[in-house]
Parts: structure tokens; C-alpha cells; sequence
């Protein structure tokens, strides 16, 4: 059983697992957020979890202090994640109902004074805070390792948890693309929600048949490509950044052999059977033209088809491309990641000698 | 006529009505005479729709997060009479500080409450996008939310070299070493190998972003003195001021979001 869940772990499978559940999730959201599927969750869930803190490797990982933070917000996400579902499956039904959503009933825009409705929620929450980071500091010592020394390296050296979603892309990205250039458009992208998601619906209360794109898209970068990264970074990448499963040891002697091939390497020297050409343009001339389609033929093929014609229609030509240009930045990584799996494949476009790998 | 107590003798001295100008909240005037009045309370509206103070709609996780903020500050501050950011005593004082201070959980507060304030600003922009609260009109401070949210990555981030142990080094590298891959700016990055002219070179590992950034090629002192200053001086004064503005438009956008 545990052979079968380290197995299942590794993001060769996780990750299309991870996927394939978010899929589900979001088509059957009124089930998903609804008390009973909470309830029987939480019946599945309890047994399982203790089962798993059984096992000293996995307890290992999760009690390690500076792993603890991420304890907490994967039980926060999965709660709040669930009751927003909930909140949005009440409000769509009745919305169905030609109702109006709970937030806008009268008796919520009814106005109340500040002091005391929310200051005293304030107060609690603050003393709640309060006490909760003083138990926090006294149960788990902030730890401190050997001084720094700059001749020995940790094996594996991670970066803080909340860029552990970042150093995992590392895997399939060089660099400058998953340091740069994609927390670059991540923000970017972020910053240039609300101008692009022009549909006045949803705005004050929870719905996801209102606005399907913008939540289908937001909550599949925030917990598949963001949230299931860092759990893989933090829990399951051990030395040489190796795969680990949850009940494995980090055994610094795993070897793991891996080589990947450049799309040129797969071109020239196994389809065509010929050397490498001398000149780096024309060696990599396969994955350029790969990459050109990718950004610059696919948006315009994208716009002639029926979903593409609606949303310029909703929105307009100059959102639309900004719109299908930050999409396809979002999906390069999980294409990237099923190419490495199913091909090995290394860059798309490799030009070491410019520093420009893809 | 009823009984006058203590409280209503203090109430009625002049020291109390010169810090305090109106009289107990208990009628409809004073209660709103106690958030206007008040520096602490005046960011508040008088009166707000019933959905912005249910916990169920709000989640309460922006307000933590200044809260949070508000601690890290108290507890930073306190932590900087033990310790002094050079390579020779960082590591020392941070000892000292377990060692030698009575009841010291200040760095263990400051370090997960740095922690608690990345999850509570993720868990913020999880609830304003769930409720669609970045729609007009307040786009404008949704973006400056964003910002916010880099500010508080950067913080905690820069707080990690402070220690100066193992983790906290080669964290830093780590995250430095992305900042080498910069296209055009760091010297790893696609485009610097162009910015060469016959033998000079402009970008090199002696002027990119990683170099700005560490102060030196490595992770040293200088690299600790220069996040040390980023960590307590100029990243909080920045975030401070777009506090104060994201606090200011969430008023003037017609407060908390609701139905429109």
C-alpha cells in the first residue's frame, strides 16, 4: 500500500491525477461543496491522515518546523476552497431560481454600525491571531542550522517554501523562465485580471456559473500549478532534488538515471539521421518554428474558432490577446511537463551558446 | 437620578475628555463619534453593510494581515536591540537571543508570523477573487494588492539570510541565482552574451541584478548589510506607504465589496 501511494506520488502521476480531480471538481461543484461531500470527506479523511503520521519517514517531513506553515495553509486551502464552492453552488441555484444571491438579500446590505459589529469581530480576530502565533512560537523553536559556511552546500538547497512552486518548474524550465520570466507574467497576469475579465456578473459575491472562465482558470494556476508545486517542492524533493515518495527515506545514495533530449538532438540525429548542422539557427530551426506557432499562429487560430470569436465579442481583440497570450504562458508548463515525461524531453528550443534554452 | 460611579467620575475629568471627545458608544450619535474621532478607528466607515463584517464573506484575512504586519514590526524592532548584521556576530546574537533572553519568543514569533503573513495575503487574494472584488471599481486596488503581495514575498525573503546559518545562505543563493538568469540584466540570462562590444563585455558578474542585488558576486556581508537595510528600513517604508493607499481606496471604492 505505501509502495502503491509513493508510486502514485511521483509527479509523473500526481500531477495528471492532481489535474483529472481539479477537472471533476470544478464540473461537479455542487456536489463538491455541499455538507454532506464535506462530511464523508472528513470521515475518509481523518482515518487515512493518522495512518499516514503512523509512518516515521512521512512524519519526518511534515513536522520539520519551517514545513509547518504548509500544513497549515494546505488545510486552510482545502477548507476555504470547499466552503467557497459552497458558498457558489447555494448562490447559483438560487440565481437558477430567478433569486438573488445571498449577499444581496436585504438583510445583508442592511447597514450596521462599525462600532460595535466589527470592531469587536476585529478584536476577537486579533486576540485569536494573538494566541495562535504565541502557541505556535512555543511549541516549535525557530530552528537554526550550522553557521553559514560557503565551502559546504546543503544537499538539497531550497529556497523558501513559497518559491518551492518556482525552484520545482526548475525541473522543466531553464532559469530565466521559471525565475524570470514566468513569475514575470504571473504577476503581470495577476495585476491584469480586472482588466481583462470584463464581465460585470460576480462582482461581490460567490458564483462560478457566472463567470466559469476566470474561476476555471484562477484556481487551476492557485492549486494545481502553484499550491500542488510547492507540496511536491517541500514534501516530496529530496537530495539532488530527486522524486521522494511521502513514505520513503531521503537516501542520499538514490540514484536516479535520467537523460533528456533536445527536440534537435530528436530531429537531426534520430528522424533524419544526419549530423548536427553547424549553424545554431538552422539546428534549432524545428523548435523556433514550433515556438512561433505556439505564440504567434495559435492565438490567431484560437480567435477563429467559436470560443475565441465569443470572447472577442465579449471583450475585444486587444483583450483577447492579451487574454490567450497569458493563457498559453500558464499552459506552456504542463505541456512542458507531460513532454519531459513522455519523451524526455529536454528544450524545445536549445541555444546554450545564447543562454537561451525553452 | 442614577448613581454616579468611578467610571462616570473618570469620564467626566478634564484628562479624559481631552483624549476622549465623545461619550460612551452607547447611543446611535457617539458610536459614531468613536470611529471618526478616533486616529486608530477613523479608517473605518460609520456604518457598513451587514455582508462586510460576516466572517463567512470576509474571512477576515486582510485584516489579519495588517495585524500580522503590525507584529512583525513590534517584534523586528525588538529583535534589532540583540542583533547586529555583520558576518562576525550575526549568528552569535541570534544564539544569544535563545540563550540569553528571558522568555524569548520573539524570534520565533517574528519568524512564523512571517510565514503566517504569506498565507493570510494568499488567502486574501483567494477571497477578493472567489467574490469578484477586483471588478470596477476597484481594479486600481487590486493591482496595488499585487504589489503588496511581491512587497511581502520580498520581506520574508530578504529575512531569511539574517540568521546567517546554513538555510538562511544558501536560501539566498538559491534565490539569487534566479536573479542571474535575468534576460538581459543578469549575466546567465539569454541576451547578455549580446550586450558585448569586440572584449567588453556590459553585463558581467561584476554589474548584473545578482550583483545589485548580493552586493558582491557571493552571498557575504555586504550581502547581508544590504538585505538587512531592505528587510527593516525600505521595503516596510514602501509597504507602509501602499497600506496606507490600499486601506484609503478600499474606503473611497465604497468600502468592502458587496452586490452591487
Amino acid at each position: 500500500m505505501k509502495e502503491l501511494i509513493n508510486w502514485l506520488a511521483d509527479p509523473i502521476r500526481s500531477f495528471p491525477i492532481v489535474s483529472v480531480l481539479f477537472f471533476f471538481m470544478m464540473k461537479y461543484y455542487r456536489v463538491v461543496g455541499s455538507k454532506k461531500f464535506a462530511k464523508w470527506s472528513l470521515i475518509a479523511a481523518a482515518p487515512i491522515t493518522v495512518w499516514f503520521c503512523m509512518d516515521a519517514n512521512f512524519r519526518a517531513i511534515i513536522l520539520w518546523p519551517d514545513n509547518i506553515p504548509i500544513n497549515i495553509i494546505i488545510v486552510l486551502i482545502a477548507w476555504l476552497t470547499w466552503y467557497a464552492l459552497y458558498r457558489a453552488a447555494e448562490n447559483d441555484k438560487r440565481i437558477e431560481n430567478g433569486e438573488c444571491p445571498i449577499e444581496a438579500l436585504p438583510e445583508n446590505r442592511e447597514k450596521v454600525w462599525v462600532w460595535p459589529n466589527l470592531v469587536f469581530t476585529e478584536l476577537m480576530c486579533m486576540i485569536g491571531c494573538t494566541i495562535f502565533l504565541v502557541v505556535w512560537a512555543i511549541v516549535f523553536k525557530a530552528p537554526l542550522e550550522e553557521p553559514a559556511n560557503t565551502t559546504w552546500a546543503p544537499n538539497p538547497a531550497k529556497a523558501p517554501w513559497y518559491f518551492l512552486g518556482l525552484q520545482e518548474m526548475l525541473v522543466y524550465f531553464d532559469p530565466w523562465m521559471a525565475g524570470v520570466v514566468l513569475p514575470g507574467l504571473i504577476l503581470v497576469g495577476l495585476i491584469a485580471i480586472p482588466y481583462i475579465d470584463t464581465n460585470p456578473k460576480g462582482n461581490g459575491y460567490f458564483t462560478i456559473k457566472e463567470r466559469p472562465i476566470a474561476m476555471w482558470g484562477f484556481l487551476y494556476g492557485w492549486i494545481v500549478l502553484w499550491m500542488y508545486l510547492i507540496i511536491v517542492g517541500t514534501f516530496l524533493r529530496g537530495p539532488n532534488w530527486t522524486f521522494y515518495g511521502p513514505f520513503e527515506y531521503w537516501d542520499f545514495h538514490k540514484v536516479v538515471s535520467e537523460y533528456n533530449v533536445n527536440l534537435s538532438e530528436f530531429v537531426w540525429l534520430k528522424w533524419l539521421n544526419t549530423p548536427m548542422p553547424s549553424n545554431i539557427i538552422l539546428r534549432e530551426i524545428v523548435g523556433i518554428i514550433l515556438t512561433l506557432v505556439y505564440c504567434c499562429v495559435l492565438p490567431v487560430a484560437i480567435a477563429k474558432s467559436k470560443y475565441g470569436k465569443k470572447i472577442i465579442e465579449n471583450t475585444g481583440q486587444i483583450r483577447y490577446y492579451i487574454f490567450i497570450i497569458l493563457v498559453l504562458g500558464m499552459t506552456s508548463l504542463p505541456i512542458k511537463m507531460v513532454l519531459r515525461w513522455l519523451f524526455s524531453l529536454k528544450y524545445i528550443i536549445a541555444l546554450p551558446e545564447w543562454e537561451l534554452n525553452l | 437620578m442614577a448613581k454616579r460611579g468611578v467610571v462616570d467620575y473618570i469620564r467626566e475629568t478634564q484628562v479624559w475628555k481631552s483624549i476622549f471627545r465623545h461619550g460612551p458608544p452607547t447611543n446611535a450619535r457617539n458610536r459614531a463619534a468613536v470611529v471618526a474621532g478616533n486616529v486608530f478607528l477613523h479608517l473605518h466607515p460609520i456604518k457598513l453593510k451587514k455582508s462586510g463584517v460576516q466572517l463567512g464573506y470576509t474571512w477576515c484575512m486582510g485584516g489579519l494581515t495588517f495585524f500580522i504586519f503590525l507584529a512583525l514590526t513590534v517584534t523586528g524592532v525588538l529583535l534589532m536591540f540583540y542583533y547586529r548584521p555583520t558576518a562576525e556576530y550575526a549568528y552569535n546574537d541570534i544564539i544569544a537571543l535563545k540563550e540569553h533572553v528571558p522568555l524569548g519568543i520573539m524570534r520565533e514569533i517574528h519568524r512564523w508570523g512571517a510565514h503566517a503573513m504569506v498565507i493570510t495575503v494568499w488567502l486574501h487574494m483567494f477571497r477578493v477573487f472567489m467574490t469578484g472584488s477586483y471588478k470596477p471599481p476597484r481594479e486600481f486596488n487590486w493591482g496595488v494588492g499585487v504589489i503588496l503581495l511581491v512587497l511581502t514575498l520580498l520581506l520574508s525573503f530578504t529575512g531569511y539570510l539574517l540568521p546567517w546559518d546554513q538555510l538562511a545562505i544558501w536560501a539566498i543563493a538559491v534565490g539569487s541565482n534566479m536573479a542571474k538568469a535575468t534576460p538581459f540584466l543578469g549575466h546567465g540570462g539569454p541576451g547578455a552574451a549580446l550586450a558585448q562590444i569586440g572584449d567588453f563585455v556590459m553585463v558581467s558578474d561584476k554589474n548584473d541584478v545578482r550583483f545589485q542585488l548580493l552586493a558582491g558576486r557571493f552571498v557575504g556581508e555586504p550581502a547581508l548589510l544590504r538585505f538587512y537595510i531592505l528587510h527593516c528600513v525600505f521595503i516596510p517604508l514602501v509597504v507602509g506607504v501602499l497600506i496606507a493607499v490600499h486601506f484609503w481606496r478600499v474606503r473611497k471604492d465604497g468600502g468592502i465589496s458587496a452586490p452591487l
